[in-house]
């Protein structure tokens, strides 16, 4: 393995990272929409703090999607032709909740306006709840063959391990979602999701819990990396009870970054087991390596150069924009 | 024509086209309306007049629903080589991902961003500033075209590559060769003058409807003159564009080229131009033929001669077969010959609306609003451009057959060996549900934008309720400063 291929793979992760922690926000208000809000105007501010953001925050996936395609193609290949029906779900599910933002706004009934809404709360939820079983089942190993070719059956994918995985995912991206509305808006909405999540940590933590005994069980990761990976769930463990504690104490930006934190967790879990792996094999013969599934050292340091190039330009003003809004909503009731 | 078996092979090509055909409505579309909003906001912050910035509110707030269908369908695009094409990803993902790399990077965060910063802040920053954030947004949606083309024209063109001889997969040798390709440089501009006119014939044709029911006048017919100028422009390099392009076909990619012309035997010296034919098994079986043209367009002279389907087919199976002597290098021959008829003809229908129509909607005259018969055509024509641009993606895609890249990878080699017949069944029919249902939404909600008229647009942002709020930025609208 070149140093050029370790520093892809750690960028593919850094990329996940990003996108689950922007995007995890994100699928938690498009769940909030409905689960959360009470009423047409409470509804209007949950959709206005992720107004002018969802849209950059989806373009963290379709990177990391676009440089797993540029640095590991065989890994590309593999995992999304391996989860054809999975990604087929979730592309299902992002183009409705995409959508639904822009199209509930426009729409004159409250019957198309609840279904725009309906598109945006289910569509976040399976989003999220699918790309915690792609993820939780890819690392109990696949069956794959020696040319990197998934034939899964229907319990490589759904699982109990994957079913859990999922809907940890789903509930973190929610519980995010409340702490970023705790942040962007304030009164009675910003209470009650201070309410809701401290009711919500116990079931997590719980979830947590079986999550590990299921990893401890389905995948290699303890017997292969044991230290690594006890310290990253530590670290999860953590993350979730300091927001647990933010929401207790009422510090918004505490709770925020650290349920963000434990989004990032997952993903570290999930990279640091991968390794030296992309693709983990039921038959260890066949999994994918890093080293064997790169791109060319051509391609790969010339990818390095332009991202190092650009990537920091991205980066100040996507953080700029979020520093524009940076102002907190209240619906228009309370105002009066 | 399409050779759809229910096979894996044919449902995955079905797929792929249906799939891009949908995003290629919207995209051009939002590119070429994101350049046009911009140019009425600059007309706006140069001459400060309203009627300028209501414009460009107006047609926005289409170009919104149009981007965010061309975002959600974008990443199907993204995803499905993947998915689909799991060969050809391995194969080509040394090339082609470099490019879709860089479009996220550079040009998605670009478009995304400040189309958020564009949509919520009227009246919060410097006019000018503001303006600055559309134009940040076209710009960056040309840039994703600039690179997803790059990696195109790789497939039409392969250069600054070779072939690794451990793994059969190419590997690239010059980023530079690769962006510098000709064709990339013959096929960009063409797409891009093809948005600009997409959206510039769909804005005029919209506002010549609401001409006809005499609603807001001075509104529409401003918003005509600044898109039929666009238009016209847009028009005359879309034609020279296609001219190089096509050209530079004869012999790039003889086949495409033949196909195009329905050349089945070799042509003449007196280069016959067929104006309609009919074909089987690609050979012509009757014609409509004016003699001189095909040199003209082909080589920009009187004399010269073109290469026939048959022959080129000969030439390439001496070429390319070495194991299969069986293969044959015929392309959908009707698709193309009609496809690139359809294109030039609109052409000419689009030059020819655009001047009438700044002739007939000069200042101080009322022509426009008489000759009702020309707006009634220009209504029409707002459909066009849609299936021009789709015959455009006909005659590149068909005509590379039966090449995914051109004379490296089949089609038939690029699928996902995983998929199934049953899956692909499943997801073509949900794809097409979702694409129909989609577009429905688009036409509805842009035909109500249209019928609620410029006055409503003070309004922006996810509102429910948009009508109880007016002129104000939409932090006070949905919501009230806390402060």
């Amino acid at each position: 393995m070149t140093n050029l291929q370790l520093l892809w793979f750690l960028l593919i992760g850094v990329l996940f990272s990003g996108f689950f922690f922007l995007e995890g926000f994100d699928f938690g208000i498009g769940m909030a929409v409905r689960f959360f809000a009470k009423d047409r105007d409470e509804r209007d501010v949950v959709i206005q703090t992720i107004g002018p953001h969802w849209d950059g925050n989806e373009v963290w996936l379709i990177t990391a999607g676009g440089a797993m395609f540029a640095s590991f193609p065989m890994w590309y290949a593999s995992l999304f032709s391996g989860y054809y029906i999975v990604l087929f779900l979730i592309l299902v599910a992002l183009i409705f909740r995409g959508v639904s933002f822009e199209f509930r706004a426009n729409m004159r009934t409250d019957a198309w306006r609840n279904f725009w809404e309906w598109a945006s709360t289910i569509g976040s939820f399976c989003a999220a709840f699918l790309f915690g079983m792609m993820f939780t089942s890819m690392i109990q190993g696949v069956p794959l063959d020696k040319n990197g070719n998934i034939y899964g059956s229907f319990t490589t994918y759904v699982n109990w391990f994957s079913i859990v995985g999922g809907v940890a995912v789903s509930l973190l991206c929610f519980i995010h979602g409340l702490n970023f509305l705790r942040l962007k808006t304030s009164g009675e909405l910003r209470e009650r999701a201070e309410k809701w999540s401290k009711v919500l940590y116990p079931v997590l933590l719980a979830g947590e819990v079986v999550f590990v005994i299921l990893l401890y069980l389905t995948t290699d990761f303890f017997s292969l990396k044991a230290a690594s990976t006890w310290s990253i769930l530590v670290a999860l463990v953590i993350f979730t009870l300091i927001a647990w504690w933010g929401a207790m104490a009422s510090h918004d930006w505490v709770s925020f970054l650290a349920s963000g934190l434990s989004l990032v967790s997952v993903v570290v879990l999930i990279f640091n087991g991968l390794f030296p792996r992309v693709m983990i094999g039921v038959n260890n013969v066949n999994s994918i390596l890093i080293k064997n599934a790169s791109s060319s050292p051509y391609t790969l340091h010339l990818m390095t150069i332009l991202t190092l190039s650009i990537l920091p330009i991205v980066l100040i003003y996507f953080i700029w924009s979020y520093w524009v809004f940076y102002k907190r909503l209240r619906s228009p009731k309370q105002a009066a | 024509m399409l050779n759809i078996g229910l096979s894996m092979l044919g449902l995955s090509r079905f797929q792929f086209a249906m799939t891009t055909v949908f995003h290629f409505f919207f995209v051009p579309f939002s590119i070429g309306l994101a350049f046009i909003v911009a140019i009425m906001e600059t007309v706006y912050v140069v001459k400060k007049d309203e009627t300028y910035k209501t414009m460009a509110k107006f047609w926005g707030k289409i170009f919104l629903f149009s981007f965010a269908v061309g975002v959600v369908t974008g990443i199907i695009q993204e995803f499905q080589f993947g998915m689909n094409w799991s060969e050809y990803s391995r194969f080509m993902g040394d090339i082609f991902g470099a490019p879709l790399a860089i479009e996220a990077l550079a040009a998605f965060f670009l478009e995304s961003t400040f189309i958020g910063l564009w949509m919520f802040t009227w009246d919060r920053f410097n006019k000018v500033v503001h303006c600055l954030f559309i134009w940040l947004t076209a710009f960056g949606s040309t840039l994703s075209a600039l690179w997803i083309l790059a990696a195109n024209s790789f497939m039409q063109n392969p250069v600054g590559y070779v072939i690794n001889a451990q793994t059969h997969r190419v590997n690239m040798t010059s980023f530079g060769a690769v962006v510098s390709n000709r064709q990339l440089w013959n096929e960009f501009p063409h797409v891009i003058f093809g948005a600009f006119l997409t959206a510039a014939f769909v804005v005029a044709g919209c506002s010549a409807w609401r001409l006809l029911k005499k609603d807001h006048e001075d509104f529409y017919r401003k918003s005509m003159k600044v898109t039929l100028i666009v238009g016209l422009c847009a028009c005359l390099g879309s034609v020279w564009s296609g001219d190089t392009q096509t050209r530079y076909l004869i012999n790039n990619q003889p086949m495409k080229f033949a196909a195009m012309e329905g050349l089945s035997k070799n042509s003449t010296n007196k280069g016959e131009w067929a104006i309609a034919a009919g074909f089987k098994n690609h050979q012509k079986t009757w014609s409509v033929e004016v003699p001189y043209v095909l040199n003209i367009l082909g080589h920009h002279s009187l004399n010269g001669t073109f290469k026939g389907q048959n022959q080129v087919n000969k030439e390439l199976k001496a070429k390319y077969n070495k194991n299969d002597q069986t293969r044959n290098y015929y392309v959908p021959t009707r698709t193309l010959f009609w496809s690139f008829r359809i294109m030039a003809i609109s052409a000419g229908l689009f030059g020819l609306v655009a001047i009438i129509g700044l002739w007939f909607n000069r200042k101080k005259s009322q022509t426009i609003m008489r000759q009702r018969w020309f707006l009634y055509l220009m209504g029409l024509m707002v459909w066009l451009p849609f299936i021009v641009n789709t015959c455009g993606w006909f005659v590149t895609e068909f005509g590379r057959y039966p090449w995914v890249v051109y004379g490296l990878l089949t089609i038939a080699d690029a699928v996902s060996p995983t998929s199934t017949v049953a899956s692909l069944l499943f997801t073509n029919i949900v794809y097409f549900l979702i694409f129909a249902s989609l577009g429905a939404v688009m036409v509805i909600l842009s035909h109500r934008v249209l019928k609620q008229g410029p006055d409503s647009v003070t309004t922006d942002g996810y509102s429910s309720k948009p009508e109880k709020t007016q002129d104000v930025d939409p932090y006070e609208m949905g919501a009230a400063h806390n402060d």
